[in-house]
């Protein structure tokens, strides 16, 4: 592969972010469709990469590798694999799809988009990354304009969500330093490549995989998030702007499972098996504490917040299981889930920008007044409940049925999250858009074009999924083979 | 022809899309394609039973629709008798409702919508019935369940009618729990999801008995589920609150009959399992008298209906329980057209009386011939009384029961004499008898013929239907659609009499207490005024699973939320942030008294002979500029001396 | 013919008259001239060694066009800065010229 597409895909929108800071901040416009260009164009090669991913290897493909820092071993080393091609495609589109919904942010629009480009360069450069310096880098690099969007252009409380997602994050990267470190002086070479310590993780005793995958465990956990890391998520959510939800629900928490399913299983085999029991008891508590804590909301936001804690539980039972039919299940959950949430908080932004609340309670029979935008909600929440024929249902039959033949008793306990999955769902859809008309909301307007335009390539591609999901099916399967078969051997 | 089979649910599958997409704001020609849809898709199923009658086999055809590592998961077709009779019974009833609807919906302003939703029930309806695998009846299961909840939340607006949606969606979820884990269990050991090739491996003895019970009790779950049967049949009632089509389509004649329907495709499995055959006989037959037993005090039309739809489907599920194959898919049929047409008499009742409630009736037998003739026709087909259709399908059930268990036969003929009871109250009370409410039955009148036309249809199928499974017939329905052996049993004329005299009675005592009023009706509650209330508040259920289920389920969430994830973790999150911002206060005094003492301290002694110093600095640059000139040349000089 | 130690004396009193310049002048453009003067009694120096010392090689010719250049830049450089200051403070005394003073 001579064009190097993944250099591509991370950098193009850096030239964005010199395009936008180039345009004096008065030219909204000017600013706007620029960013809109630079996240179209990585959009665009991501429909390339798909083409020409050969799914029948699981070796790593569109390698690009240069020497950078010689002494430290230290190379630029990007490719991607089964496990990353769908994961930079749903990065691609989403972080598309947000900079179209950011359109209506008014605020010091310049550095808003600038941020959010260089937040599209951190998630490419994580999933491209092959080389641990490269990889740390594009996490941190991620954090910083995470923080400042969230601080900045949040809701009420944004200070307080932005320090408390920074510390926590940052908090979980120590950790995941000190592995990488752990890993560097113990390869012999020693080394940062990822693909090289994989190939010696065999050589790794058994008392120093332990340590090891939990330190890595501790960044990941906190980015996925894991009972009881969990509970910055709910804040920085709620607090963040729309599109940054959006991101932050659809991409980062991908990178905890991404990090588990790239770093944690391949390199610490023995300690995988080790601890899948646990990791599956966590996932168990995620699934069903997140679904019951669903229940007791009253903004719509913090719920479908909380709603994505109870759905990375199943992804992290997938993984739990070492089966490929469930981690198969697990990559599902998380392009669908990607999707199905990303859309939601969408939609919720566009019903906040309308009404100014997201108050459950404030709202009723909405589905009389604004059609359209309520038949897509309540397509959406259909999804995120797991209705047959959209994505999320296949991901959860994935992930349930390898992980069943494992973890019996889990997964039948894991199963009740589906019921309080659908009951606090249709709960929120009779409180919003059954019942009477509250008539405080005459003045509601119908989904806008663009906004529509949003979530509309999200639909697609959840019923594309849930209705045929083969050709994802296959696109991942060599790789993830693969990964299950340096765990289990 | 049958591998073309799988067109049959895409015709209501377009419908629905054309109508969502194309015609949403055309009412008229939305109601029209629906139609359409339905009825080539009963033409084909149609076409599929004549194939089938003519070569009575099972036929499978199946794609690969998704490659699991050891699993695969089709899309296919098992195109057996029971489909065929199936596919009519779907095709049929939708399309004579659907035709019913035109009628009773018109004018609503979601009208387009209303047929929409029907047309995807009944692909799914119609996907169900053609399944060849548990993954693919699992999906249109869903399906069912979704546009169940759509159709009875129609009337959205109305807070109960949201609510039932909301109650069947998560009561029969429940139910669907127990199926899923069923569905692992028994598939991830047999290690396939496709019906014929799991019979036969759980018939070649791949999974324990002990498994095999368990995981046939669970899918059972999904029946109960489904077909609501005791302990989750709560929600039937609530879901009256739809449209009265809708609950004669989904909620008597074909959704609901989707569990028992199930456990008659698997008939396979629960023949192996003697636990298991067990269970499902004995919560049909509690389910069946529990219900017919609610079913005698209620006032609604629409819930005495339930009542005995619940009722009724504890009977097929008994007889399925009890290996009878035959006779459960049999009543299956009859009761879908009997009970069918029943609610769409009562919907046309309700249409022109605007109420549900029957003591606001009476007398209708003057206004509304038609309905009032084909509804009697139905309730006597249900009561089972000889030759029409209901008399057929229950004298199998209660010929089977006999043969296995005379208990069951007893359960059986004591819900009988219940059912002619309750159906003949309804009718002496809304037909017969004075006009209670004169304003409303003064505005009574007959509904259109567009209505009428289908309650004719299925009057006459609650007749006729049941008399291809005459037991004399030598090619009826029990040789048709069989499980293995035929399970022929002798006619047996002395349970024909009996369950006969039964019913009889039963409406004989209907007839004493609600038209003759020998026997006064408020004399009796207040005599068995403790039972009557019970009875009355359906034993209480749904209060019982909101004190012991529902609202410890909020409270624990609200615990959970506003006492552990705000009060336990994220506080300890809190805490630690406030003890380090604690630590760092401490630290700050440190340093400043401390530490910065002692730097402050070097600081006053430097500053002190700072202060000596100082003067030289004049703070002229060119003063020390002469000053370093003037060393220099001194140091010059110094060297060269 | 002048010797060495002419070229030296020469550049000697220059030096000392620009040194001189830079430590008594109080106006900013007179420093700069002073300094000026500095830096041709070192040219001289450089040219004049040269010639005396090797004259086939042009090091200090070299060199001090090297010194010419920098002077010129920092002569303009210099006097930037002066016509700033002349701006903010209405003239060019150094003595008045202390914001940057604690």
């Amino acid at each position: 592969m001579s064009f190097p597409i993944l250099s591509y895909m991370i950098f193009i929108p850096f030239l964005g972010i010199i395009a936008v800071l180039v345009l004096r901040k008065e030219q909204v416009q000017a600013i706007r469709w620029a960013s809109a260009l630079f996240s179209f164009i990585p959009l665009v090669l991501s429909f390339f990469l798909l083409a020409h991913y050969d799914s029948s290897t699981s070796t790593m493909q569109f390698v690009e590798k240069h020497t950078w820092i010689p002494s430290l071993g230290v190379t630029y080393f990007l490719g991607a694999d089964g496990l990353s091609v769908p994961m930079l495609f749903l990065t691609a589109l989403l972080s598309f799809l947000s900079v179209i919904a950011s359109f209506n942010i008014k605020f010091r629009v310049k550095e808003y988009f600038a941020f959010f480009l260089l937040l599209e360069v951190g998630m490419m450069g994580v999933f491209a990354a092959l080389d641990f310096f490269l990889f740390y880098i594009f996490w941190e690099v991620m954090l910083v304009p995470m923080y400042f969007l969230i601080g900045i252009w949040g809701g009420p409380r944004k200070e307080y969500a932005a320090i408390k997602f920074f510390l926590y994050t940052l908090f979980g990267s120590v950790f995941m330093l000190i592995g990488i470190l752990a890993l560097y002086f113990t390869s012999q070479p020693h080394t940062l490549n990822m693909m090289e310590l994989i190939s010696q993780a065999p050589l790794l005793g058994r008392g120093f995989q332990l340590i090891v995958f939990v330190a890595f465990f501790l960044a990941f956990a906190i980015k996925v998030p894991i009972f009881p890391f969990h509970t910055w998520l709910p804040d920085a959510h709620v607090e963040a702007p729309t599109a940054v939800s959006v991101i932050l629900a659809g991409i980062l928490l991908k990178m905890g499972i991404y990090g588990l399913l790239r770093v944690s299983l391949p390199m610490f085999p023995k300690a995988a098996l080790y601890y899948a029991l646990p990791l599956a008891l966590l996932a168990l508590i995620n699934i069903v504490y997140g679904a019951l804590v669903c229940m007791a909301q009253k903004d719509l936001k913090k719920m479908v917040a909380y709603s994505s804690v109870s759905h990375m539980g199943y992804c992290i039972l997938g993984i739990s299981a070492l089966t490929v039919t469930g981690v198969s299940g697990c990559v599902f959950q998380m392009f669908s889930h990607g999707l199905i949430t990303g859309a939601l908080f969408l939609l919720v932004g566009v019903l906040y920008d309308r009404a100014h609340t997201r108050d459950i309670d404030a709202f009723g029979g909405l589905w009389i007044k604004i059609p359209v935008y309520s038949g897509v909600m309540i397509l959406f929440c259909m999804g995120s409940l797991g209705l047959p024929g959209l994505s999320g249902f296949i991901s959860e039959f994935m992930v349930f049925i390898g992980s069943f033949p494992v973890f019996k008793v889990i997964v039948a306990l894991a199963v009740l999250g589906v019921v309080i999955t659908a009951a606090y769902f249709l709960r929120m859809i009779q409180k919003m858009f059954l019942g009477t008309f509250n008539t405080k909301w005459e003045a509601l307007t119908e989904i806008s074009g663009r906004e529509l335009f949003t979530v509309i390539p999200l639909a697609i591609l959840m019923i594309g999924v849930g209705v045929y999901p083969s050709p994802l099916a296959d696109m991942i399967r060599a790789t993830l083979e693969n990964i299950v078969h340096l765990v289990t051997g | 022809m049958l591998p073309y089979s799988w067109l049959i649910p895409c015709f209501p599958l377009l419908s629905f899309a054309l109508i969502i997409f194309f015609t949403i704001k055309k009412p008229r020609l939305s109601s029209l394609v629906s139609i359409g849809a339905v009825a080539l898709s009963f033409l084909f199923s149609f076409i599929v039973l004549v194939t089938v009658l003519g070569n009575p086999v099972t036929s499978e055809f199946k794609i690969n629709w998704l490659d699991l590592p050891g699993f695969k998961v089709e899309a296919g077709m098992l195109i057996d008798p029971l489909t065929a009779v199936m596919l009519m019974v779907v095709t049929i009833v939708s399309m004579l409702v659907q035709i019913y609807s035109v009628g009773y919906m018109a004018g609503d302003s979601r009208f387009s919508r209303y047929f929409s939703f029907l047309s995807l029930f009944t692909f799914s309806m119609l996907g169900l019935v053609l399944s060849n695998n548990f993954f693919e009846i699992f999906i249109f299961w869903e399906l069912v369940g979704l546009t169940s909840y759509l159709l009875i939340g129609f009337w959205f607006e109305k807070k109960t009618a949201s609510d039932a949606g909301k109650k069947a969606f998560i009561t029969t979820r429940t139910g669907d729990l127990a199926f899923l884990v069923g569905i692992f269990l028994l598939t991830t050991t047999v290690g396939t999801l496709n019906f014929q090739e799991a019979f036969h491996q759980v018939e070649s003895g791949a999974i324990s008995s002990t498994l095999l019970t368990l995981s046939a009790i669970l899918i059972f779950g999904g029946a109960v589920g489904k077909s609501a049967q005791f302990p989750l049949h709560v929600w039937l009632p609530d879901a009256m609150e739809g449209p009265t089509p809708v609950s004669a389509l989904i909620h008597a004649a074909t959704m609901v009959a989707a569990g028992v329907y199930l456990v008659a495709r698997l008939m396979s499995i629960y023949a192996l399992s003697v636990p298991a055959s067990l269970v499902v006989a004995i919560i049909g037959a509690f389910t069946a008298f529990l219900a017919a037993s609610i079913a005698l005090v209620q006032n609604d039309i629409k819930r005495v209906l339930a009542y005995s739809t619940i009722s009724q489907l504890g009977y097929m599920i008994m007889a399925l329980g009890l290996g009878g194959y035959t006779a459960g898919t049999f009543h299956l049929m009859t009761h879908a057209s009997f009970k069918a047409l029943l609610f769409l008499g009562a919907g046309s009742v309700i249409h022109s009386m605007h109420t549900n409630d029957i003591w606001e009736m009476g007398g209708l037998y003057l206004k509304m011939r038609t309905t009032a003739i084909t509804f009697i026709l139905g309730s006597l087909s249900l009561a089972g009384i000889f030759p029409l259709s209901g008399f057929w399908s229950k004298d199998e059930i209660l010929l089977l029961a006999l043969n296995k268990s005379p208990i069951f036969a007893l359960v059986g003929l004591a819900v009988a004499f219940m059912t002619a009871f309750y159906m003949f109250r309804l009718c002496f009370i809304a037909f017969y008898g004075k006009a209670r409410d004169q304003h409303k039955f003064e505005h009574a009148h007959e509904s259109p013929k567009v209505m009428t036309v289908p309650l004719v249809i299925l009057a006459f199928l609650s007749v006729f239907a049941g008399w291809v499974g005459i037991p004399w017939l030598s090619k009826g329905y029990s040789t048709f659609v069989y499980h293995h052996e035929v399970h022929h049993l002798e006619p047996n004329f002395i349970l024909m009499l009996v369950a006969t005299f039964v019913a009889l009675s039963g409406i004989y005592l209907a007839y004493v207490i609600y038209y003759k009023g020998t026997i006064s009706a408020e004399r009796l509650k207040n005599r068995f005024s403790s039972i009557h209330k019970l009875l009355y508040n359906k034993y209480y259920f749904d209060e019982l699973y909101n004190a012991i289920i529902i609202r410890p389920l909020f409270k624990l969430a609200d615990f959970l939320f506003k006492k552990f994830d705000l009060g336990v973790i994220d506080w300890l999150v809190n805490a630690a942030g406030n003890f380090t911002v604690f630590l760092s206060w401490f630290w700050e005094l440190f340093d400043t008294y401390v530490v910065d003492g002692a730097v402050n301290g070097l600081g006053y002694v430097v500053r002190g002979t700072g202060a000596g110093i100082r003067k030289v600095q004049t703070g002229q640059l060119q003063n020390y500029a002469f000053v370093i000139f003037f060393g220099i040349v001194l140091i010059i000089l110094l060297k060269i001396f | 013919m002048p010797s060495l130690y002419h070229y030296l004396s020469l550049s000697a009193l220059l030096f000392c008259i620009g040194i001189f310049g830079a430590l008594t002048r109080r106006n900013a453009i007179g420093i700069l001239m002073a300094i000026e003067l500095l830096f041709n009694a070192v040219n001289i120096n450089f040219v004049a060694f040269a010639r005396f010392i090797d004259p086939q090689a042009i090091v200090g010719q070299v060199f001090t066009i090297f010194v010419i250049t920098i002077a010129a830049a920092e002569a303009a450089v210099g006097l930037a800065i002066i016509i700033l200051i002349y701006r903010q403070h209405k003239g060019v005394d150094v003595d008045k010229v202390n914001i940057m003073k604690w």
